[in-house]
């Protein structure tokens, strides 16, 4: 009972980081048709950034607040100049400039912070450990447990009540649509765009303290939250939202139950939806 | 009746959910004899050629092609019967040259489909084939250009092209002068009218430059509101009131669109 | 008609003499990269076959290159010491696995194949990692002896960087000519028809799905191949040639040289390794260099080096002969 509440608390708080960055991949994807594959770069920057801040001002809240918005900023650099020319090209090459500038950003970010993998420290509300049944478990941790499905409540107040949102969900789901009733879709791109790399940096600066912040931690989650947004459905909320959780509680109970096999679990996850449901669990008939 | 016939169509209905596009059509063509479906816009004449050509199941009816029931078949299975169908919608291989796109079709039909290690240049009759069928709809010397680079109306001829290539007996044509400027749709109309004379291929066109219709059709059929209101040649059309009507009393012999 | 034959040949004359004077006038050091340039050709080509000719973006072909050197590591350990045993192996492994795999992957297209093909190279990626009593683990699979070739009455050892390069340059060659009969052939035309339209070819009556497995098979089983040369070359397999970001690899040699030419890809392995050597002497940030030639390439070049540099010549010719 112990270890299976403590592989429920670890499943949910890696899938909770997964949803965040998945969200803005998948409503990226829905409503541009673009895959990112440097939405896992953008997460890597916000944890990166709230390293830095840290550094500077010792607090691991201004770099949660101050982090995500500079990374949202640079992100519409990048739409606006770099994938905007693209539109209307075939898929893959937007999916290949994405790389590129994967490429470009993870060896940035070791130039500039070293290749070594740096420690940030939980805010000192947040630090230490409670009892948990005979053992003891991180307070950040579950601070990430219980702010997930926060998380995941202000995005779904934020989609079904105001303006921006519903219009957003509708562009995700038929562009045309959106089209059709007047929204201008050049800023439409550019916000969406910005949206999920706020998202995905938000989620960084969340990690920070949860795992070691190295160059290497875009290229593990991009891949993660691809089959996240895969299985869910392309451009689904909820979709993105099951398919976190899932994947957070398949890593946990993975890691204790089949050791061997919980790498390749994913993958092999992956591979039964598509070929079964090859629009994703929510994500309609083919 | 002399001529056999090649399509004969029952009673043929097609409902999506509640609203029925098609509400049970009969009609036969007579093989050799080119014909056209007309009707006012939302007729279902696209559904149809759709229905017809494999695209969609009928919801009620029976397609017969030479006698033979082929009612629900899919499109390839039609193909290598020898019913085929052009697109609205200009649907060829924009980055192969003209030679390509009709000998893409050509290598299908002669089984080549998986024939890897045989040099294309080195089947001179395929080459030929395709340089005939070519000249045929008019694009003689342009074998070496890219389809991406000719004009719209020789796009349109591409996929006649393609098209003659399947070896057809019968085809449809969607709509063959849809955004043409009149040069394009004179050239096209004179094509359609001498592989038609000249050849065994019986012609089905949908149309609505009812210009077109009446320079080709040697029997129209009139459609409308999933039915079909009409039939008979040219002149016993023009002067059918209730087609009249239908048009909303436009008068047919100065109507384009 | 002379002229278009002379202009063709000339080039591919030139650069084979090249490839094969090569190692009597260059240092080792220059032989060792021209083997590594020459491997990854014979990879990055095959991953075009599927990409430039069929329109599939395959993320898994690492997979099968990375298969081939383990099914062929594995063969010299346990089995005969032969060369051509285990190159044979290796052929027939990974054709197996591109023919169950392809089964799978040819369902889908666009991003969708892309992403399927992604899980099950890493499948085979984490199968390498992890089943350490056959493969392993993360060191990989070393410490074989690599017998001499053994061409009929003549045995040649492959320690001598020379011989293994002509070794590599030969089967490399073989490749190239294979794929070349193959895009010139009615298949090679029906896999570019589905590339730009395959609904229209479904429509004259062929069997698309088999046309795209038929294509894997022979992709994945050519990265099989250069997968051995690599194993052999580096005297180990490891789970790294499997990873996605070593697919990753094809793609942008690729995208570097040009998709829509047969050579293209080579020409992008060339570039990519000059690069590497020259950008590595003053930097460790070679991938900053590389991410921003892609994003450069991709805007401005989207037909690649050699795709570019064909489209400025055949350019030219029609402005002086209009």
């Amino acid at each position: 009972m112990e270890g299976f509440l403590a592989n429920v608390l670890n499943g949910l708080s890696w899938g909770m980081l997964l949803f965040l960055i998945s969200v803005g991949l998948t409503t990226v994807f829905g409503v541009m048709g673009v895959l990112n594959f440097a939405h896992g770069s953008l997460f890597m920057l916000g944890a990166y950034l709230c390293m830095q801040f840290v550094r500077w001002v010792g607090s691991f809240w201004v770099g949660l607040l101050a982090g995500p918005p500079l990374v949202a900023a640079l992100s519409i650099l990048l739409e606006r100049f770099l994938l905007r020319p693209l539109y209307g090209r075939d898929v893959s090459f937007q999916l290949l400039l994405t790389f590129g500038v994967m490429l470009f950003l993870d060896d940035g970010v070791r130039l500039i912070w070293g290749p070594a993998y740096h420690v940030v420290n939980p805010p000192a509300l947040l630090s230490g450990v409670i009892p948990f049944f005979s053992q003891s478990y991180p307070v950040y941790r579950l601070f990430l447990v219980i702010l997930g499905p926060l998380v995941g409540l202000g995005l779904w107040a934020f989609f079904s009540f105001t303006r921006w949102g519903k219009i957003l969900r509708a562009a995700a789901m038929d562009r045309q649509m959106a089209e059709i009733v007047g929204v201008r879709v050049p800023v439409l791109f550019t916000a969406v765009f910005a949206f999920g790399a706020w998202l995905a940096a938000l989620g960084g600066a969340l990690a920070a303290p949860h795992q070691s912040v190295g160059p290497a931690m875009g290229e593990r989650i991009i891949i993660e939250s691809f089959i996240v947004v895969v299985i869910g459905g392309m451009g689904s909320f909820p979709g993105a939202f099951a398919g976190a959780l899932i994947l957070g509680l398949m890593n946990s109970f993975g890691t204790t139950f089949v050791p061997h096999l919980q790498m390749a679990l994913p993958y092999i996850l992956l591979a039964v939806i598509l070929l079964t449901r090859p629009r994703g669990l929510f994500g309609g008939e083919a | 009746m002399t001529q056999p016939i090649i399509l004969e169509v029952q009673n043929l209905s097609r409902s999506f959910g509640k609203f029925q596009a098609l509400g049970g059509i009969s009609l036969k063509i007579p093989k050799g004899k080119l014909c056209a479906l007309i009707g006012p816009n939302g007729a279902g004449k696209t559904t149809f050629y759709n229905v017809v050509s494999g695209r969609y199941r009928p919801t009620i009816g029976k397609v017969f092609f030479e006698g033979r029931d082929i009612s629900g078949l899919p499109s390839h299975a039609l193909v290598a019967r020898g019913l085929l169908r052009s697109f609205q919608v200009t649907n060829i291989f924009p980055a192969l040259t003209v030679r390509e796109n009709v000998l893409t079709p050509l290598a299908v039909m002669r089984g080549l489909s998986f024939s890897f290690l045989g040099s294309m240049a080195r089947r001179p009759e395929l080459v030929d084939e395709a340089e005939a069928i070519l000249a045929r709809v008019g694009l003689r010397g342009q074998s070496h250009r890219v389809v991406s680079t000719l004009a719209y109306g020789d796009k349109r001829l591409i996929e006649i092209a393609i098209v003659l290539a399947c070896q057809p007996k019968l085809v449809l044509l969607d709509e063959p002068t849809a955004g043409m400027n009149p040069e394009e749709t004179d050239r096209m109309i004179r094509l359609i009218k001498e592989l038609s004379d000249k050849s065994e291929i019986t012609f089905f066109i949908t149309e609505h430059d009812m210009k077109v219709v009446f320079s080709v059709a040697e029997n129209i059929f009139v459609l409308n509101q999933g039915t079909l209101l009409a039939e008979g040649t040219p002149d016993e059309i023009r002067s059918n009131r209730e087609v009249k009507q239908a048009y909303l009393g436009g008068s047919l012999d100065a109507a384009s669109h | 008609m002379g002229g278009l034959t002379l202009r063709r040949i000339l080039p591919a004359t030139l650069l084979l003499a090249f490839l094969v004077a090569a190692p009597f006038f260059l240092s080792t050091y220059w032989v060792i990269i021209l083997t590594e340039i020459l491997t990854m050709s014979l990879f990055a080509m095959s991953f075009n076959l599927l990409f430039g000719y069929t329109g599939l973006l395959s993320f898994g072909q690492a997979g099968f290159f990375g298969a081939g050197g383990y099914f062929a590591v594995l063969t010299l350990l346990h089995g005969p010491p032969s060369l051509w045993v285990a190159l044979a192996a290796a052929v027939v492994g990974t054709a197996l696995l591109a023919l169950v795999i392809g089964w799978l992957c040819v369902r889908l297209d666009e991003i969708y194949f892309a992403i399927l093909t992604l899980g099950f190279g890493m499948m085979l990626f984490t199968t390498a990692h992890n089943w350490r009593s056959v493969t392993g683990g993360s060191d990989g699979l070393g410490g074989f002896t690599v017998p001499p070739l053994n061409l009929i009455a003549w045995q040649v050892s492959l320690f001598n960087p020379k011989y293994f390069y002509f070794l590599v340059l030969a089967v490399t060659l073989l490749g190239t000519l294979l794929l070349l009969r193959m895009v010139k052939s009615p298949f090679g035309l029906l896999l570019r028809a589905t590339r730009e339209n395959s609904n229209r070819v479904a429509f004259v009556g062929a069997n698309v799905r088999r046309l795209r497995l038929f294509a894997f098979v022979i992709a994945g089983t050519l990265a099989g191949v250069a997968g051995v040369l690599f194993a052999i070359f580096n005297r180990i397999a490891s789970p790294e040639m499997l990873h996605w970001s070593f697919s990753g690899k094809a793609v942008l040699m690729t995208v570097l040289g040009g998709s829509g030419v047969l050579l293209g890809p080579a020409v992008g392995a060339a570039i990519f390794y000059v690069l590497e050597h020259y950008i590595t002497t003053f930097t460790t940030s070679w991938m900053i260099f590389l991410g921003a030639i892609l994003v450069v390439l991709v805007l401005a070049f989207p037909k690649g080096v050699l795709g570019s540099v064909m489209e400025f010549f055949a350019q030219k010719r029609r402005g002086a002969a209009p």
